[in-house]
């Protein structure tokens, strides 16, 4: 059973509930998919087996020994990332989309493309089980690429070792990082929080999820900050037909636990905040005690 | 700020959520209590709330799209060059059955195929990326916001058409920028003269700032750090600036009354007055140190 948290917008809280739902599940897989910025690995300090390349793209380069300064590139080049500066034609490695046109129409030969392989995918144990994560190199595109692979390795761990469960640290936004986080996954707790940018980020988390025919748990964080938004969340959510998952109250706890290296029901196996987050937990793989 | 161009201010964070838009915000409306003129430009186009803090009436909107190619099959002669030329998949062949096919969501409009195509077999058409809106605040200020169509892969040529629109002659320029390290925080980061980064003092908030420390000295960008939530976590945060000699510009300790109004759609500094004092010499700050930064686009 694959299981997605993601959160219409980062910053929700979706790793460190992430990180205690892989704790309180027991033996699991544990694919932290935010490649962008991946962080489940700082708590969880797995050990490492594998270390993959992962190619994220192309970009132009010039040989300047063979340009003539022609500026042919620079007119077909719709992402503008060719311009001529100081006399001498410049691809600008942040515009360049890697989509090869000025290699092929340059009279002489004179651009190549070179591979991004700086992003890395990285797969060990960790006191939990199974942990699979990704991280971008900076400036590096197709994150929903590394986020496949990502899935794709979870789901040869869980095989290889009989792990029932795979949870996937989604990345945040509603972007194709997501929807390749989330695509064909059992089900998805959709992280929020009681503001109105909050309730904003979720409807559009939601409607991300149901293209997926996927009936997305709400999980609202930090409820108690605002407990009027928080009605207006859970109304949204029974007009909208959607689960609620469970409320987590705002608790310096989760903050403690991870400033320990610690995920919350490791940190502080006794307090509200981690029996809380194991009643959603069984919630969720059950299907049904409401909380 | 040379040849009249707006002095370009990009507020980021490694990841979302630790108070960017917050800090975003505040700064705005800040700069616009002193009769500066100010736009912010709300270059999250993946998830653009700023517009949900003011009270404003829409001035103009675009569309930004693309092009993307529009096989003619009665022409095409199945020489299947336009499928070799693209570089993202985007065009189906298959030429035993006679079957080609554009597949617009992937297609990134680089008009390779375009090229490729010998036979006149291939036109253009425009397809929607998203819009960009203007936003009037008052009679000095204004707002541009950049969103995207769902299901659209890149945010980037939204965020540069937002940039873009920045008008002539407005002194200051604020960017929200979208989350994370990658392109659309590069193609923002890049637009700016200087970027202030919002952390949280944790393990992850760490992690982040960072990777995106590191990803801003790749392409040659000053930066300054305000630490939100700063009561909470740990001085690792502190050490690492210290390291490595980054400004820290500002300390905002965590505040359920920052957090409730904020949640509201409120200004922070309605239940933190002496915020504004602060964000303005955030801003002095920057001016002193950046303000006539060679500005690159
Ligand atoms: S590869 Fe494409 S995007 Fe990059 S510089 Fe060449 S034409 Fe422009
Ligand atoms: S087309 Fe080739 S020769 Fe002409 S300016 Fe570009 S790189 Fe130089
Ligand atoms: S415009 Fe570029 S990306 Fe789109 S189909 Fe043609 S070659 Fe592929
Ligand atoms: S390049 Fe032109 S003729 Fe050849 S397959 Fe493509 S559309 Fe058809």
């Amino acid at each position: 059973m694959e299981t997605a948290i993601i959160s219409g917008k980062g910053g929700t809280g979706k790793s460190s509930i992430s990180a205690a739902f892989a704790m309180i599940a027991g033996e699991v897989v544990l694919a932290d998919c935010d490649v962008d910025a991946a962080n489940l690995y700082i708590l969880f300090d797995p050990e490492k087996e594998e270390e993959r390349v992962y190619v994220g793209g192309k970009k132009a380069v010039i040989d300047y020994d063979l340009c003539t300064n022609c500026g042919l590139c620079v007119d077909y080049c719709r992402f503008h990332a060719i311009h001529t500066i100081d006399g001498k034609v410049e691809i600008s490695e942040v515009s360049c989309d890697g989509c090869k046109l000025c290699a092929r129409v340059c009279p002489f030969d004179a651009i190549s493309m070179v591979e991004n392989n700086l992003s890395r995918m990285f797969s060990g144990n960790f006191r939990g089980g199974k942990m699979v994560y990704g991280r971008l190199a900076p400036g590096e595109e197709n994150s929903g690429k590394l986020v496949n692979m990502v899935r794709a390795k979870a789901k040869e761990l869980a095989k290889e070792g009989n792990f029932s469960h795979i949870i996937i640290d989604g990345p945040p936004g509603i972007g194709c990082a997501v929807i390749s986080a989330i695509s064909g996954v059992n089900q998805v707790v959709i992280v929020t929080e009681p503001s109105m940018s909050g309730l904003h980020d979720l409807k559009r988390a939601v409607e991300v999820t149901q293209k997926f025919n996927l009936n997305p748990w709400v999980l609202i964080n930090k409820f108690d900050l605002n407990t009027e938004m928080t009605v207006v969340i859970e109304n949204y959510c029974r007009k909208s037909g959607l689960k609620i998952a469970g409320k987590l109250p705002f608790d310096p706890i989760v903050v403690d636990a991870m400033v320990n290296l610690k995920s919350i029901p490791e940190w502080a196996p006794e307090s509200e905040i981690s029996s809380r987050l194991k009643k959603i937990w069984r919630k969720i793989v059950g299907g049904k005690n409401p909380c | 700020m040379t040849n009249g161009e707006p002095l370009k201010i990009a507020i980021a964070s490694g990841k979302g959520g630790t108070g960017k838009t917050f800090v975003a915000t505040t700064l705005f409306h800040t700069l616009i209590k002193r009769g500066l003129q100010v736009t912010l430009v709300d270059c999250d186009a993946e998830a653009p709330n700023v517009l949900e803090f003011f009270n404003s009436g829409k001035i103009w909107e675009e569309e930004v799209s693309h092009q993307v190619p529009v096989i003619d099959t009665e022409k095409c002669v199945f020489c299947g060059k336009c499928h070799e030329y693209c570089e993202y998949k985007a065009i189906f062949y298959l030429p035993t059955m006679k079957v080609i096919q554009v597949m617009e969501e992937l297609c990134h409009g680089c008009g390779a195929c375009s090229y490729a195509c010998e036979f006149g077999a291939i036109a253009e058409k425009p397809v929607s990326l998203g819009v960009v809106s203007g936003f009037l605040i008052n009679e000095n200020s204004t707002l541009i916001e950049s969103r995207i169509n769902i299901g659209v892969m890149s945010p980037v040529p939204l965020i540069k058409a937002a940039i873009s629109k920045i008008e002539p002659g407005i002194a200051i320029a604020l960017f929200d920028s979208p989350p994370g390290t990658s392109c659309p925080f590069i193609q923002t980061a890049a637009r700016a003269d200087f970027i202030v980064l919002v952390t949280e003092p944790t393990p992850f908030g760490l992690s982040d700032l960072r990777q995106s420390v590191e990803t801003l000295r790749q392409i040659d960008k000053p930066c300054g750090v305000i630490i939100n939530k700063a009561s909470l976590g740990n001085r690792d945060v502190y050490k690492y600036l210290d390291q490595e000699n980054i400004p820290l510009l500002l300390e905002i300790p965590f505040s359920r009354e920052i957090a409730t109004a904020y949640s509201s759609g409120k200004m922070a500094t309605e239940a933190v007055p002496a915020l504004e004092e602060q964000f303005l010499q955030v801003f002095s700050t920057i001016k002193m140190n950046y303000g006539n930064s060679h500005h690159q686009w």
